[in-house]
């Protein structure tokens, strides 16, 4: 019997284990850097260490880093960030002067005219300013209040933020919060995490993954048996679909949330990033407000806007906010309690944001630059989303609809019941086994559709389209050629 | 009725601070003084916060220049930035994805930059490793903190948890423990004793939980924040004994151990004294230390970067700390690079090391010269006793408020320091916190600033202070 037995003492086992930790962390995924990515970043040490492999780099097609693909970032931005980080380049003629002026603008709001200082909570002020003044310029006059705009750590930041004020409730009563089936998994990972009820809403494949407020109703119908449904998300446009919602669409979503009394989750990340021709971005306050007062004084919502995405693609910088439309007051002093905790999001990142919804002008000397780089960038992505339906579409097997938006793209495996047979003798799911052999023989990594939701009995995985283009062509093509030994393989 | 109006119970008791009272009033007087309003003063000395920028510390040049580089890559080919500089900028970069800082990065951070913190600590440490697997960076050290507090409090179950907390403690802590749903079970550092912790008070901390809610961790936080007391190798051997028996998991918040100032005092980490007291106790008692760029001399609070290392966990745990950590995708990346300029400074010899010293050199000099006045000047003035301070940036001065004074504040609706700390912002422009922020003793008061200022300000605001005090105490006597 050991000294600690005989004394008494309780067998010496951890202090913290599966048993005792907080079991909502148990249900908590997110796929997107999950284990396929993990075994992504074993291959690429082996390459580094001299194993032989049927090809020489990963490429990790799994995460929406455009900068990671070799996007280059924006100059003006980053000349203004360096200038804000070291102000005794403001003395170097080799930056323009409307960087300049945008630096001292930042500096002049930092506490102790330092990017190093905490700001408050909700942000610096005159940057909530700029963001509610570029609002109003996107949404066509409409009026925002920078008061009711509150910067995060990325949208990410903000999204949690808000749902964990929103999550209550006991039993049959715990708020259940609507999200899309695909859906972007830090949605249910957030979820998870709150213990909230997560309440799927399917978007329809064979409509270009068209949200139908039938199904929304469907949903909620079912859900009200077994929770207290108050939250509906949407991703516009979408993640990982790329569906860019009619205004239509979105008009009969507002009047969903209103009859049913739900807070709307508005995930706007990739509003400058819409290719298909007919396509426009609708941003879901100009449409709430346009709908007139009835819905734009009544409808409860939050919007989510991001600098990781869009043109910018500046992902390492955390820069985020979100706008919260006729929030009331009293819940507005709970909120900056929550954003208290958090200090205050990256100066970086909020300096970043203020160039984004305040970039050059036509009568300033980075215009030019500014906008060739901007449309550039936005093309690319046009033309590898017309390029991956493209090649995609010519694979048998692969059902692939229209990249209308975003960075991704979610066809449809057709896989034969020999291969689900044999992924569940390995004990995977059938398109994680998919992607894991992909990416063993290929070295292309991707996320199986399982980790966003899809339709039982269906499978998917997410691509990006980031890569450079020809580097693009070249994984779809190579993915073809797996996907026909794969099918050949499993007949 | 708004959605908004049922909301989580956890969020709606988290206490209102009480900086947000000071906050509001700040930017009135600011705004006033833009304005031109006449006042008895021409700005307003902010010292709420534990940050040395915001006081007027100027950012140290290095740095800056590295993240310069960093930021906008040409600058790396520029003869205006020392070699050095734009030697470590190319190998930072060479270390994102893509080469740029607006890359994701893994989840625990640039691996080549988690190694470098391994082996920071392992110097540190005088040797014991510290596996790369077990560090994670994260925006701010808090965030690592909620993290782990996440994992641990169970807000579900139907006792609910507990977690032994210092009294004093700053108050971002306090705030997320309440917004999990934990209990905070006080513990009281023992103010005539230099706000040293007392395992006896451990003790009685942990017996008053009984019945009360399941403790399972315990907060120490060394140096100490706002008290800047700095433990014995004897009292924190004592509090490693006390979790291993009685089966806590220990959260040392050391973001401050870099300023370390005090005569005979000296910083060692929890995890060194740990791994000193050799096994059982070194394989077994689990321990995640937090560190952070936001303090010390870098006080790069702005750029959110901090780090927990992870001792002693269970490897099926750490699992899903990773998952907890990855859904946050990771830390902002220039937060990163401060923590590796920070855990790797120039050099002697290095081109920047010479301007690099000088810089913290003044820097630290202003601290110590800070606090030897700021402690003659406040335990000079009646109804001021502060207690000495070795280490961190604040003073926590308790305050003996007249009868009248408490009155007058209760008239007003605030709590007693909080109106001896609006008095003073409003007529000496000078911005602190009062001390029940932090937690203090019922019937005591205190006050807490930060002392890492440049020492003209510190001059400032110690006469500003002065001469307001003693009006105060003349005007509630």
């Amino acid at each position: 019997m050991s000294q600690e037995a005989a004394n008494g003492g309780s067998p010496r086992g951890r202090v913290l284990t599966l048993e005792n930790m907080n079991p909502n962390v148990k249900r908590v995924e997110y796929a997107v850097r999950g284990p396929i990515v993990q075994r992504a970043v074993q291959i690429e040490k082996e390459l580094k260490e001299g194993v032989k492999k049927p090809f020489t780099e990963v490429i990790k097609a799994n995460i929406g880093d455009a900068h990671a693909m070799g996007q280059k970032p924006i100059t003006f931005f980053r000349q203004v960030l360096a200038l804000c980080s070291y102000p005794e380049l403001l003395e170097d003629d080799k930056f323009p002067s409307d960087a300049k002026n945008r630096a001292r603008r930042i500096l002049e709001a930092c506490g102790g005219h330092s990017i190093g200082a905490y700001s408050a909570s909700q942000g610096i002020e005159c940057i909530r300013q700029d963001v509610a003044r570029f609002i109003e310029r996107r949404d066509g006059g409409i009026p925002s209040n920078p008061d009711h705009i509150y910067l995060s750590t990325g949208a990410s930041d903000a999204i949690v933020t808000m749902l964990k004020l929103l999550v209550c409730g006991e039993g049959r009563d715990r708020t259940g919060v609507m999200i899309s089936i695909p859906q972007y998994p830090l949605y249910s990972a957030a979820l998870a995490d709150l213990a909230a009820v997560q309440i799927n809403y399917y978007l329809d494949e064979e409509k270009c993954w068209g949200l139908d407020v039938a199904e929304l109703r469907r949903s909620l119908t079912e859900a009200r048996k077994h929770c207290n449904p108050r939250v509906l998300c949407i991703i516009n446009p979408g993640n990982p679909t790329g569906q860019v919602q009619s205004r239509q669409c979105i008009e009969d979503v507002i009047r969903f949330a209103k009859e049913e009394h739900l807070f709307l989750m508005a995930d706007e990340v990739y509003q400058d990033n819409v290719y298909a021709e007919g396509c426009k971005f609708h941003s879901f306050k100009k449409v709430l407000f346009e709908m007139g007062p009835e819905y734009s004084s009544t409808v409860e919502m939050a919007s989510f806007h991001s600098t990781s995405k869009c043109y910018m693609g500046e992902c390492g910088f955390r820069g985020g906010y979100m706008e919260v439309i006729n929030m009331d007051p009293e819940v507005k002093a709970q909120l900056i309690k929550l954003v208290s905790v958090r200090l205050c999001p990256p100066i970086p990142g909020q300096a970043l944001l203020d160039l984004v919804v305040n970039p050059p002008q036509p009568d300033e000397p980075s215009y030019t630059l500014f906008m060739k780089e901007r449309t550039a960038v936005l093309a690319a992505l046009a033309e590898k989303a017309r390029l991956t339906e493209q090649i995609f579409n010519t694979v048998p097997g692969f059902t692939c609809n229209p990249v209308q938006g975003a960075m991704y793209t979610f066809p449809r495996l057709n896989l034969s019941q020999k291969a689900i047979d044999k992924a569940k003798e390995e004990g995977q799911i059938p398109d994680m086994f998919y992607c894991m052999k992909l990416l063993e023989e290929e070295g292309i990594c991707l996320v199986p559709g399982s980790g966003f939701g899809q339709r039982d009995g269906t499978f998917h995985f997410r691509m990006t389209i980031l890569p450079p283009t020809d580097k693009l062509k070249f994984v779809l093509e190579k993915i073809r050629d797996f996907h026909l030994r794969f099918t050949q393989e499993f007949s | 009725m708004s959605v908004l109006q049922e909301m989580s119970p956890n969020v709606k008791h988290m206490r209102q601070l009480e900086y947000a009272v000071l906050a509001k009033k700040a930017i009135l007087i600011r705004e006033e003084l833009k304005q031109g309003v006449r006042k008895p003063y021409k700005d307003v000395i902010d010292v709420c916060w534990g940050d040395p920028h915001r006081a007027g510390i100027k950012p140290l040049s290095f740095v800056r220049q590295v993240l310069a580089a960093c930021l906008y890559p040409q600058l790396v080919n520029s003869d205006k930035l020392p070699v050095d500089v734009r030697q470590r900028a190319q190998r930072l970069l060479q270390e994102c994805c893509g080469g740029s800082v607006g890359s994701y990065t893994a989840t625990r951070g640039i691996p080549e930059i988690v190694q470098r913190i391994s082996e920071f600590i392992t110097r540190r440490d005088g040797g014991a490793p510290s596996p790369s697997e077990n560090i994670y960076i994260s925006p701010g050290s808090q965030w690592a903190l909620t993290n782990m507090l996440k994992i641990l409090v169970n807000s579900e179950a139907s006792t609910r948890t507990g977690v032994l907390t210092p009294v004093p403690c700053h108050s971002t802590t306090t705030l997320s423990l309440e917004g999990l749903g934990a209990v905070i079970v006080p513990y009281y550092l023992s103010e005539r004793q230099g706000w040293e912790l007392q395992v006896e008070e451990l003790q009685r901390a942990l017996e008053s939980a009984k019945g009360v809610c399941n403790p399972v961790a315990l907060y120490v936080i060394n140096p100490g924040n706002p008290s800047g007391h700095i433990q014995s190798r004897k009292s924190m051997q004592e509090v490693i004994r006390f979790v291993s028996e009685k089966r806590l998991f220990l959260l040392a918040d050391e973001v401050y151990q870099e300023c370390v100032y005090g005569e005979n005092s000296e910083f060692v980490s929890y995890k060194r004294v740990l791994a000193e007291m050799g096994p059982p106790l070194s394989d077994t008692v689990e321990l995640a230390s937090f560190h952070s760029a936001s303090k010390g001399y870098m006080g790069e609070c702005g750029l959110r970067g901090g780090y927990v290392e992870l001792v002693n966990l269970d490897p099926a745990v750490m699992i899903y700390i990773y998952k907890i950590f990855s859904k946050d995708s990771c830390a902002p990346v220039l937060g990163q690079m401060a923590l590796d300029l920070m855990v790797n400074p120039p050099q002697p010899g290095d081109p920047s090391y010479p301007l690099y010293d000088l810089e913290k050199q003044h820097i630290r000099t202003a601290l110590v010269h800070n606090v030897k006045k700021a402690l003659a000047v406040l335990n000079s003035l009646p109804g001021f006793c502060c207690q000495p301070v070795e280490a961190g940036i604040f003073v926590f001065p308790r305050i003996h408020l007249p009868p009248k004074a408490i009155q007058k504040a209760k008239e007003v609706g605030l709590k007693p320091d909080t109106f001896y700390c609006s008095r003073l912002l409003e007529e000496a422009g000078v911005m602190v916190t009062p001390g029940c922020e932090y937690g203090q003793k019922e019937g005591t008061f205190h006050i807490r600033f930060c002392i890492m200022t440049p020492e003209d300000i510190m001059e400032e605001l110690l006469k500003r202070l002065s001469s307001f005090h003693t009006q105060f105490m003349e005007d509630f006597s």
